[in-house]
């Protein structure tokens, strides 16, 4: 029986359609594609962080066995810049520096791993052989490795029209009104600190697959995608100049994104351009090492803040100046993230009547730096959420009680910050009661005791934030620089006899949409699960699409799907009605049945679809065939989730080792469609941020060799570095959109670093520590505990 | 060019490889058995583990002609001749312990082989160190930790039947 179950709707944790796929080893990813004849490039990367080519020869490598071409910067040259996808202005109102990114470098080198030349030869072996043959002779500059160095006076220069490596200096707020909150201030908490630089390491490795049709002049490009869309857009449009009807990008399965496959990269033009000059397939997969120094990095500033408070500990003032790491070259959205995505953002979840924001965009002879999961928020959140225990631990104020005095009071949404934002609903006093009572607040100083009897440090700490997400509204981010808009669409395909193909423009890399996305059908619809099969990932069957980032493909795309449904089935009431006799006001749809009001007169979805494919019945004069719709989805605001994290540390006095013992997220995320999924994306967004907090960093020498460059140096967490992660949800619905849903896959990432780094420094409090900066690694603690270590270990 | 003759998911193979060609290559690019995946380059992340007669091995760190006479085993080969899942493949889509998929054939076959090597049973803190050479990026290994314990009943309650029925 084809009946939809209460299991398959809404709120059910439907085991996911994708799984057995994927278990069964049938997955199809990028690198798992062979096209007749293909060709295998390599790149050769620069193993200089700057420096002038004098001399790139490559006669050796062309009569290197099995390669069939070898391209350098000369040969590209004439081509297009991988294009930056949003402009930022600076305070004056001018444009921010944009230097222009070669696919192949031309004349000069900005980073370690910038590409300088790609070998095509018949397998991969022999392109990476003949690579090393090729001879090139470099000048070697001086390196700006980090914000540091690439803002000192007389720090060499990386790109001619970006004087002083700034790409832009910006900010947001009132000035003169935030200075006046300070003047009155009864108590100025001052916080410094670094976000550390992160390698997101998704497991699959990027790859790109050119293909090109002489006969139709069609190219195809298979790639490792977040959002194939926009990535025809931006390589067609900007690069290699190929109408869109002539571009096909597939982005199949994917294994992995946290933002890192969003952006356009330079091997996606390369493979591209170098199949249709070859007249033949050429495919490029990465490789670790090669990721590491070629895939863009996360976070990476470095903050300056003051609080102002007055006698009862409210915030009366809040003053922010970032720096921020752009890397050597402009990647897609790295503009927005530490302004339109982090300042924004500065509020929280407390009713801060005035902040002033400074943000100066930094360019270094580092990989690019872009979007990683949560981007600017999770940054923005660790501020303010340290600065509040700062905040607190110098005002002698509970730190639970000092967040309770400042948040936006439950019956004060719509909420308008000073910093560009309307958060549309939110209970945060709710989130943080069930957040206490689950973690066990209150009885945590017995338990603190019982590690001290064992010789180890207990900590408890705590983190209330909000985020921004579900991006976004086109005319808003439009305003804003944004060089797209940020709708989403959404096809229905109702087949004759009833089943349903859905095509989205999001994208799914381990998000679950083939399941969730079924899910709304099942329940909008009545068509059960089984009879649903989402489409994604190729712009030649999908219309068209953003893609999936910002958490946005439930709330956005999901809101196309919506919108498309509703348009089937008020096309279903005009058949239902011309087959029952009855007037189009008088017809109800509900799950699956078409019913004359009142009546027991009904025709099922399949029986209209049938007739709307074969329609010998049917008012052909007012209504065409077909049952296939279309929608545009533009939000009309961001999304807000929000929540409390808790998190519990144990530190081994010896070694300095924190242990994450106990992990509590509450979060309010909207309705919920699929908790098991839900859930998941809590825990792995969780697990990225306790990896921040104690584990990972991508440090740079100041020759700008990338130190922590593998996966032995990087310490990705393992199994035995993480806890249990309990997940819970409180729910208050979006306003805006019809699902009332949020968004949930980045708020893992973004509430949890500062409850870690929290609890570390509450464990430490008897040591005098007042901040542990990310990561708090055991070397770092250990020098903290057994002081008389060098400080600047502990600083580091 | 060298030769390598052995077994895959009970099918023997003699297949042509150069030298240098990983156990991994040959599995991919020769037999196309693209379930085994590649994640890095240094041994770290356990995506291409598959059993060389009987025992987990990361596909990536052993050549090609060092599998000569062996049974391999991939997450290709895993399913019984009816679809029917292993009782782990089928307990890591009970507890969604995968999301992107990529780790995921790797992160079966560990686990597999973890399990068989703790026949009296594997408590929390034998798996989490048991996945030492395991990396997933999606989960969090919560759901992948809970997936393995169930899947280790299951398998070890079928062992115990078969025991049962032998004797």
């Amino acid at each position: 029986m084809n009946v939809v179950t209460p299991f398959e709707g809404i709120g059910a944790s439907v085991r996911r359609k994708e799984d057995l796929r994927f278990l069964s080893g049938r997955g199809q990813y990028t690198d798992d594609i062979v096209r007749p004849g293909q060709a295998h490039a390599y790149i050769l990367r620069s193993p200089h962080a700057h420096a002038r080519i004098v001399k790139v020869d490559t006669a050796a490598a062309r009569a290197m066995p099995g390669v069939v071409a070898v391209y350098t910067g000369e040969d590209t040259a004439k081509l297009g810049s991988i294009p930056c996808g949003w402009q930022v202005n600076n305070k004056d109102g001018s444009p921010m520096a944009e230097p222009r990114h070669p696919m192949l470098a031309e004349g000069k080198v900005r980073h370690v791993g910038d590409q300088v030349a790609v070998v095509i030869a018949e397998t991969r072996a022999q392109a990476k052989d003949a690579a090393e043959a090729i001879e090139v002779e470099y000048d070697v500059l001086p390196a700006v490795a980090s914000l540091r160095d690439a803002l000192a006076p007389g720090a060499a220069q990386l790109h001619d029209n970006a004087p002083g490596n700034v790409c832009y200096d910006w900010h947001i707020g009132d000035k003169a009104v935030t200075e006046a909150a300070f003047a009155k201030a009864h108590k100025v908490v001052r916080f410094e600190t670094t976000n550390n630089r992160l390698v997101p390491n998704a497991m699959e490795p990027r790859c790109a697959i050119g293909d090109y049709d002489p006969t139709t002049g069609e190219h195809t490009l298979y790639t490792t995608s977040q959002n194939p869309h926009v990535i025809r857009l931006l390589m067609g449009a900007f690069v290699l100049n190929i109408p869109e009807s002539r571009l096909r990008v597939v982005a199949p399965d994917v294994g992995g994104g946290f933002g890192s496959k969003i952006y356009h990269y330079a091997e996606e033009a390369i493979v591209t351009w170098a199949a249709s000059r070859l007249n033949r397939p050429v495919k490029w997969t990465s490789d670790r090492t090669e990721a590491f120094v070629s895939d863009a990095h996360g976070r990476d500033h470095v903050t300056t803040c003051e609080l102002a408070l007055d006698g009862g500990g409210k915030i009366l003032g809040l003053r922010v100046a970032t720096q921020a790491n752009m890397g050597a070259y402009l990647s897609t959205f790295a503009p927005c993230v530490p302004t339109y995505l982090y300042a924004t953002l500065l509020s929280g979840v407390y009713a801060t009547p005035t902040i002033y924001a400074e943000v100066k965009a930094v360019f270094t002879s580092t990989v690019p730096v872009d979007a990683y999961r949560g981007a600017g928020r999770p940054e923005a959140t660790y501020l303010l959420e340290r600065l509040m225990d700062v905040a607190a631990a110098e005002t002698g104020i509970d730190r639970v009680e000092i967040r309770r005095r400042n948040f936006i009071p439950t019956a004060a949404f719509p909420y308008q910050t000073p910093v560009a934002l309307q958060y549309d609903s939110g209970d945060y006093h709710t989130t943080l009661d069930q957040a206490l009572e689950t973690a066990g607040w209150s009885a945590f100083e017995a338990r603190r005791a019982e590690a001290a009897k064992q010789g180890k440090l207990r900590g408890i700490g705590i983190s209330t934030y909000v985020e921004a997400c579900g991006i976004a509204p086109s005319a808003v981010v439009g305003s804003l620089g944004a060089r797209a808009g940020l709708y989403e669409v959404g096809t229905i395909r109702v087949h004759p006899t009833g089943s349903v193909t859905v095509l989205t423009g999001a994208h799914s890399h381990g998000q679950g949409h083939e399941t969730t996305f079924a899910q709304l059908v099942a329940d909008r619809l009545g068509v059960p699960m089984s009879q649903v099969d989402i489409v994604h990932g190729d712009t030649a069957k999908v219309p068209y699409g953003m893609g999936t980032y910002g958490s946005r493909s439930l709330a956005v795309g999901g809101s196309a799907m919506v919108k498309a449904m509703d348009k089937i089935v008020e096309k279903g009431k005009k058949i239902a009605a011309h087959l029952l006799e009855a007037s189009v006001q008088d017809v109800e749809f509900e799950r699956g049945t078409f019913r004359v009001a009142g009546t027991d007169r009904t025709k099922s979805l399949t029986e209209i679809s049938l007739a709307a494919y074969v329609p010998h019945n049917y008012p052909i004069e007012e209504l065409e065939p077909g049952l296939e719709e279309t929608a545009f989805y533009d939000p009309k605001n961001f999304t807000y989730p929000g929540g409390c994290h808790i998190c519990e540390v144990e530190i081994e006095k010896d070694t300095g080792k924190v242990q994450v013992v106990n992990f509590t997220a509450v979060d309010d995320v909207g309705r919920v469609i699929n908790p098991m999924i839900v859930e998941g994306q809590v825990q792995g967004g969780v697990a990225q941020g306790v990896g921040q907090a104690l584990l990972e960093h991508a440090v740079y020498d100041e020759s700008g060799q990338l130190v922590s460059g593998s996966m032995m140096d990087y310490c990705l967490p393992r199994a035995e570095d993480l806890p249990n992660v309990g997940v819970a949800t409180h729910v208050t619905l979006c306003t805006h959109n019809p699902l009332g849903v949020k968004g949930c896959g980045e708020v893992g990432a973004i509430g949890s670093p500062p409850a870690v780094i929290n609890a570390v420094v509450d464990a430490l409090r008897d040591y005098g520590v007042r901040h542990v900066e990310m990561p708090a690694t055991p070397g770092k603690i250990w020098s903290i505990i057994h002081a008389g270590a060098p400080p600047a270990l502990a600083a580091e | 060019m060298p030769q390598v003759s052995l077994t895959v998911n009970g099918k023997p193979s003699t297949v042509e490889v150069e030298g240098r060609t990983l156990l991994v290559e040959l599995l991919r690019e020769k037999l196309r058995l693209t379930g085994t995946h590649v994640g890095c380059d240094t041994s770290q992340c356990g995506a291409c583990v598959v059993h060389v007669d009987g025992e987990s091995v990361k596909s990536c760190t052993i050549l090609a002609v060092q599998a000569e006479g062996t049974k391999v085993t991939t997450i290709e080969g895993l399913a019984a001749a009816d679809g029917t899942l292993h009782p782990m493949q089928e307990a890591f889509r009970e507890y969604h312990a995968l999301q992107c998929g990529f780790c995921t054939p790797g992160m079966v076959m560990s686990a597999i082989d973890l399990v068989q090597k703790h026949p009296n049973g594997l408590s929390e803190r034998d798996i989490r160190e048991g996945l030492e050479g395991n990396l997933c990026r999606c989960t969090g290994y919560h759901n992948i930790v809970k997936a393995i314990a169930a899947a280790a009943e299951v398998m070890h309650g079928k062992r115990s039947e078969l025991a049962r029925a032998a004797e």
